[in-house]
C-alpha cells in the first residue's frame, strides 16, 4: 500500500511540474489557462494523498471551479489570444536561469540538508490533536479561530467592494437607453421648440419591448 | 483488500457507468414520447415495439455520421471539450446512494449511519465529504460548455459558451446555498448519512421546503434545461455551444446534459425525498429475513430500495419534461436577475431560518414543521412579490402614455 | 479513507473509458471526407465575417468576480454547517455575523447596480 501511495505521489508530482511548465511556455493564453487548471487538479490530488479530503475538494471547488472561470473570463475580455510571433525568452535566458536556480537552491538547500526523511517530528507534549474533518474545522471556526473566521469574512466583503469599485462603470457614465415615455417626451419637446434644440448626442432612442409597438 | 473485493468494485464501477449510460439512452426516448403526448403527437414509435429500439437506432446513426472538424477550430481544445463535459456528469454518481444492497448480508446495517458492517453495492463509495464532492464536480461542469464554445471559433458557439458560463456560475451559488441548508439540517456531509437520517417518513422536504424549491430551480439552470436553456436557444443561437459539433462528439454533449439531469434528480431524491426509503421497507426486510434468511432478506431489501429510488427519480424526470413542454425560455437579463436577486437572497434567508429554528427548537419533528411553515410563507410572499404589477424594465406601454393634445 | 478515493479513482477510469470507447469506435466506422466547404465555419450558410474572439461585456467579468467571492464565503460556511448543532448559540452568533457580512456585500453590489444586466 505504501508503495502504491509513493508511486501515485510521483505521478502526480510529475504531472504538476509538467503542467506548470506548460502554463508558462505555451503561446496560446487559453491553453495556458487550461494547463493551469490541470495544475490545480494535480494540487488537489496531492492534498487528497495527504488525506486532507476537505482541502482537496475545496481546492477543486474554488481554484478549478471559480478562480479559473474568472481567469478564462478575463482572457476572453482581451483581444489577443494567441501570442504568435511574440518572443517568450530574452537573449540572455541562460544567465537568468542560472541566477534563478542559484537563488532557489539557496532557499532549498538548508531544508534538504536538515530534513530527516520519513520521520515525522514528534509533536511536543500537550499539542492539540490535528484538525482533520470538516466538523472539527467548523468547531474550530467558532472557537479558537473565531477572529480569523470573521476576518476572512471582512476580507472577502472588502474584496467584493474593491472589485466593484475598480471594475464597475457607473450607470450614469454608460450610454443612456431611453424609455418609450422619455422618448415621446423628448420628441414632444423637440417639436415645440424646433428647430433650435438639437437632439442630444449620446441619447439614442431604443425601444426595448417590441410588445408595446405591436399593441398600437 | 483482497483481489475479489477489488474485482467486485471494478465490476460495480463499470456496471454502474453502463447503467447510467443506458438510463440516458432511454431518457431521451422517454422525453420524446412524453413531450409528444403533451403536444398531442405520438412520438417515435416505429423502431421496435413501442419505439423501444429508438435509442439504439439513434446510436447507430451517430456512429456512422461523418465527423467534421471546422478548419478554424482550436483542435486540441475542440476535441477535449466533449470529454470534459461528460466525465463530470458521470463521476457525480460516485456518491449517490441509489439503494442499499448490503453484501455483508445484513439489511439492518443500511440504517446505521456509522456504516459498520455495511458494504453497499448500490453506492460506489460513501465519502465523508460527499456533498462537497458533488458540488466540486458540478463546478467543473462549466468547462465543457465554455471550452466547446471557445474552441469552435464560431460566433454562435462563442455566445452560447460565454452565456452558459455566466449562467452556470450564477446558479451555482444558489445551488450551494440550497445544499448548505440541507447539510445544516442533517449535520453531515455524507450522502449515506443524509439518507439514513430521513428514515421514518420525515423526509428532507419537510424541514427544507424552501431549500427544495431553490435546489430545483438552481439545478434546472445548472443542467441548462428549459426554461433555462438559453445556452442552446435554437431560435437565436442555432445550437449554441454545440453548433460546430457533429456525430459522436455531439452525442457526448447530449449525453452529458441528460446524465446530469438524471444526477440532479437523483440528488433531489437523496436530499429531499428520503433517497431509497419507502414506507414499509424495513418491515419487508425483517419479514423476508425471518422467512428466507439474511441473504434473501438483503437482496429483496436491496432490489426494493433500488426500485423505490428509481420510481422517485422517474417522477422528477417526468416533471422536468413537463416543465420543458410548458414553460417559455427566460430572457437573459431576467435569468441573471432570478439568480442573483431572488435565489441568492432567499437562499441566504433560508440559511438564517434553518440556523435559528434548529438552535432554538432542538426537537427534530417540531423544528422540521416550523421550518416547513416558514418556507411555505416565504415562498408565498416571494410569488406574491413577483406577481405584483410593475413597469416592465422601465418601459411604459403605449396604452399608458398620455399624449398631449 | 484513501481506499474510498481509490474507488473513486477506479470509477473515474470507468467514466473516462465510457466516452472514449464510442469515440474510438466511431473513428473507425464513420466516413471522413472533409472538403474546404464542409469544414468552414457555420454561419447560416453565409460566409463568416469578422473575428469570433471579440471583446465581451465587462458584465460577465463582474458576475464572475462576485461569484468567486460568494463561493468562497459559502464554502467557509460548510464546515460550520456540519458542526453548528454541536456548538450551539455561540456558534450561531459567530456565523450570523459572517452571514451578515455576506448580505452586506450582496446589498452593496445590488445598490451599486452591478447586478443589472443592461
Amino acid at each position: 500500500m505504501e508503495v502504491v501511495v509513493q508511486i501515485t505521489f510521483g505521478v502526480i508530482a510529475v504531472f504538476i511540474l509538467v503542467a506548470a511548465a506548460m502554463v508558462v511556455s505555451v503561446r496560446n493564453v487559453i491553453h495556458a489557462a487550461l494547463w493551469l487548471i490541470a495544475c490545480f487538479f494535480g494540487v488537489g490530488a496531492l492534498y487528497m494523498l495527504l488525506e486532507a479530503e476537505f482541502l482537496a475538494v475545496v481546492q477543486v471547488l474554488i481554484y478549478v471551479g471559480a478562480v479559473s472561470v474568472l481567469i478564462l473570463f478575463a482572457i476572453m475580455l482581451t483581444r489577443q489570444i494567441t501570442g504568435e510571433g511574440v518572443r517568450q525568452l530574452t537573449n540572455r535566458w541562460p544567465v537568468v536561469l542560472a541566477i534563478a536556480t542559484l537563488l532557489f537552491a539557496t532557499v532549498l538547500a538548508p531544508t534538504l540538508i536538515n530534513q530527516q526523511w520519513n520521520v515525522p517530528p514528534a509533536p511536543p507534549l500537550g499539542t492539540p490533536e490535528p484538525i482533520a474533518g470538516p466538523a472539527e474545522l467548523g468547531r474550530g471556526f467558532v472557537n479558537e479561530f473565531l477572529i480569523q473566521f470573521q476576518v476572512v469574512g471582512v476580507l472577502l466583503t472588502v474584496a467584493l467592494i474593491g472589485a466593484i469599485v475598480i471594475a464597475y462603470e457607473e450607470r450614469a457614465r454608460r450610454r443612456k437607453v431611453l424609455t418609450l415615455a422619455e422618448e415621446l417626451e423628448l420628441k414632444r419637446l423637440r417639436e415645440q421648440t424646433s428647430p433650435t434644440v438639437p437632439a442630444p448626442v449620446e441619447a439614442e432612442p431604443v425601444v426595448q419591448e417590441s410588445r408595446s409597438a405591436s399593441e398600437r | 483488500m483482497d483481489w475479489l473485493t477489488i474485482l467486485i468494485i471494478v465490476i460495480q464501477c463499470f456496471v454502474i457507468t453502463l447503467a447510467v449510460t443506458t438510463a440516458f439512452a432511454y431518457l431521451t426516448l422517454f422525453e420524446r414520447r412524453i413531450l409528444a403526448r403533451l403536444q398531442n403527437r405520438v412520438g417515435p414509435n416505429r423502431a421496435g415495439p413501442a419505439g423501444l429500439l429508438q435509442p439504439a437506432a439513434d446510436a447507430v446513426k451517430l456512429f456512422f455520421k461523418e465527423d467534421i472538424v471546422p478548419a478554424m477550430a482550436d483542435k486540441p481544445v475542440y476535441l477535449l471539450a466533449p470529454a470534459v463535459a461528460v466525465i463530470p456528469a458521470l463521476i457525480i454518481w460516485a456518491v449517490i446512494p441509489f439503494g442499499c444492497l448490503n453484501l455483508n448480508w445484513d439489511y439492518q446495517a443500511c440504517y446505521d449511519p456509522a456504516r459498520t458492517n455495511l458494504w453497499n453495492i448500490l453506492q460506489i463509495t460513501d465519502l465523508n465529504i460527499g456533498v462537497l464532492y458533488v458540488l466540486a464536480v458540478t463546478s467543473i461542469g462549466v468547462y465543457g460548455i465554455t471550452l466547446a464554445g471557445w474552441a469552435s471559433n464560431n460566433k454562435y458557439s462563442m455566445l452560447g459558451g460565454i452565456r452558459s458560463s455566466a449562467q452556470l456560475i450564477s446558479y451555482e451559488l444558489a445551488l450551494g446555498c440550497a445544499v448548505l441548508s440541507v447539510v445544516m439540517t442533517y449535520g453531515t456531509l455524507s450522502t449515506h448519512e443524509i439518507v439514513t437520517q430521513q428514515q421514518g417518513g420525515l423526509w428532507g422536504i419537510i424541514p427544507q421546503l424552501l431549500g427544495f424549491v431553490l435546489y430545483m430551480i438552481a439545478a434546472t439552470a445548472e443542467v441548462v434545461r428549459a426554461p433555462f436553456d438559453l445556452v442552446e436557444a435554437e431560435q437565436e443561437l442555432t445550437g449554441g455551444y454545440n453548433t460546430e459539433y457533429g456525430s459522436m462528439k455531439f452525442a457526448l454533449f447530449f449525453m452529458a446534459e441528460y446524465i446530469k439531469l438524471i444526477a440532479v434528480s437523483a440528488l433531489a431524491v437523496t436530499f429531499f425525498f428520503g433517497g431509497w426509503h419507502f414506507p414499509g421497507l424495513d418491515i419487508l426486510g425483517r419479514e423476508v429475513t425471518a422467512l428466507a434468511g439474511p441473504v434473501a432478506g438483503s437482496i429483496v431489501f436491496g432490489i426494493v430500495s433500488l426500485g423505490a429510488f428509481l420510481l422517485k427519480v422517474v417522477v422528477f424526470l417526468f416533471i422536468s419534461v413537463w416543465v420543458r413542454a410548458s414553460w417559455p425560455r427566460l430572457r437573459y437579463d431576467r435569468l441573471m436577475d432570478l439568480g442573483w436577486k431572488w435565489l441568492l437572497p432567499v437562499g441566504l434567508l433560508n440559511l438564517v431560518y434553518t440556523t435559528v429554528v434548529i438552535i432554538l427548537i432542538p426537537d427534530r419533528v417540531v423544528h422540521s414543521w416550523v421550518l416547513f411553515g416558514l418556507g411555505a410563507i416565504t415562498i408565498a410572499i416571494a410569488i406574491g412579490f413577483n406577481r405584483t404589477p410593475k413597469p416592465i424594465d422601465n418601459v411604459t406601454l403605449v396604452k399608458d402614455i398620455q399624449l398631449p393634445n | 479513507m484513501l481506499a474510498n478515493y481509490a474507488i473513486v479513482g477506479i470509477f473515474l477510469v470507468a467514466a473516462i473509458s465510457f466516452p472514449l470507447i464510442p469515440l474510438v469506435l466511431a473513428f473507425f466506422l464513420r466516413p471522413k471526407r472533409p472538403t474546404p466547404l464542409k469544414t468552414s465555419t457555420y454561419e447560416c450558410g453565409l460566409e463568416a465575417i469578422g473575428d469570433v474572439h471579440v471583446q465581451f461585456k465587462v458584465q460577465y467579468y463582474l458576475y464572475a468576480l462576485a461569484f468567486v467571492i460568494f463561493d468562497i464565503e459559502v464554502i467557509f460556511l460548510y464546515p460550520w454547517a456540519v458542526a453548528f448543532q454541536v456548538v450551539g448559540l455561540y456558534g450561531l452568533i459567530a456565523a450570523t455575523i459572517f452571514l451578515l457580512m455576506l448580505f452586506a456585500g450582496l446589498l452593496y453590489e445590488w445598490r451599486k447596480g452591478a447586478l443589472e444586466w443592461v
